[in-house]
């Protein structure tokens, strides 16, 4: 399982990275926003994408259309953790096609239940 | 404040204009009701200059109150447009050490937490396979060849023990001294609050000084226009409760569930 982490601050890449180690997910790359994250999910076999949704350059949401309008990456899946907590706001994630959504700050469980819920859907 | 002051004094001047206007008024209509027209035109031309200088005085000391509440930004007027010394330029300074403060907080804890997670692991790996062994000694099923590694084992363990609990106190302890960042960090954004307050101020004075500017003059101002703002750009963390703001994951996993998530 390869996961990317997409985010802005390091440390919450950190602290997110930390966490699915915990959770037995031990491959995963770092991108600081949408820009880089794109050429890597394209080139990389991807299994799975956590992004933030606020970052300068290309923002989470913008990533997660350029994600689903690939014909390569449509299907992958895609958690958004995020602090954006406006209900329009995760209306919108789930029009344009996020798996999972998560607001920040969170607990590791919370992580894991909705990593699980997305596989479980995935997969099934 | 000094643009404060000098509204006192345009309204002062205000009522002279006006108690001015009001005498010329009445002497024009007496003049004209008595048909003395020279006096009339004379008086006609003193309303003009009257208004003429009304008008110049009030620019004047409006013109005086924006130069001061320019200088009440602490802008440096001389370095504009860069203002590389202003008290706001110093403020995004402030900020982005906060964001650093932050960051090397946060990377040191969790430092500290990587080095302390496998030493905890280890223990406790060691002492569940410990208490096994302990447990078959105490049923008798441990032979003498037996016996000899595990009192060796516990022995190991036991010094582990004192010297692993010692490096975990010792991260425990400086994972406190850690949180130091969030009093330092605190005092850096309270300095940026207060000049926040400062230039809020100041901009509702330049607004007030603004109006009059087009009362004197004349100016009608334009229709306001709302604010637009671009729909649902990022915005940072939510601080004020509202009612389009989710309050937790609780009420994001209740709003997908309903769009069929």
């Amino acid at each position: 399982m390869k996961i990317l982490i997409v985010d802005d601050f390091s440390t919450m890449r950190r602290i997110i990275k930390n966490l699915l180690r915990d959770l037995g997910f031990t491959n995963t790359q770092e991108a600081d926003d949408g820009t880089t994250a794109l050429p890597m999910l394209r080139n990389g076999d991807f299994d799975f994408l956590v992004t933030d949704w606020n970052m300068p350059g290309m923002s989470g949401i913008d990533l997660l259309r350029h994600v689903r309008a690939d014909p390569k990456l449509a299907s992958l899946p895609v958690l958004m953790v995020t602090a954006e907590a406006k209900r329009d706001q995760i209306i919108e994630a789930a029009q344009a096609g996020v798996n999972g959504y998560v607001v920040k700050p969170f607990t590791a469980q919370v992580l894991k239940e909705k990593i699980d819920k997305i596989f479980e859907r995935v997969g099934g | 404040m000094g643009s404060s002051m000098d509204t006192n004094r345009l309204s002062e001047s205000d009522e002279k204009f006006v108690a001015e206007l009001q005498d010329c008024a009445k002497l024009l209509i007496e003049s004209l009701q008595n048909d003395r027209f020279e006096d009339a035109s004379k008086l006609i031309r003193t309303l003009y200059a009257s208004r003429d200088r009304h008008i110049f005085q009030s620019v004047g000391r409006l013109t005086r109150a924006l130069h001061d509440a320019i200088v009440n930004f602490n802008v440096d007027v001389n370095l504009y447009p860069e203002a590389s010394s202003s008290e706001i330029r110093d403020a995004s300074d402030r900020l982005q050490y906060v964001i650093r403060m932050t960051q090397d907080a946060a990377n040191r804890t969790m430092d500290r937490v990587e080095t302390a997670a496998p030493i905890a692991a280890n223990l406790g790996q060691e002492a569940h396979a410990l208490k096994a062994e302990w447990e078959k000694l105490r049923r008798r099923e441990l032979n003498k060849d037996d016996f000899a590694r595990l009192y060796k084992r516990l022995n190991e363990f036991l010094e582990q023990m004192g010297e692993g609990t010692d490096v975990l106190n010792q991260n425990l302890q400086a994972i406190i001294l850690e949180q130091g960042f969030q009093d330092l960090t605190g005092q850096l954004l309270k300095k940026v609050i207060g000049l926040i307050t400062d230039v809020e101020k100041e901009l509702v004075n330049l607004v007030r000084i603004a109006g009059q500017v087009e009362e004197v003059t004349g100016i009608t101002p334009l229709e306001r226009t709302a604010k637009v703002r671009e729909p649902h750009s990022a915005e940072g963390p939510q601080i004020h409760a509202h009612a389009d703001v989710v309050k937790g994951q609780d009420e994001v996993d209740d709003l997908l569930s309903s769009l069929g998530f």
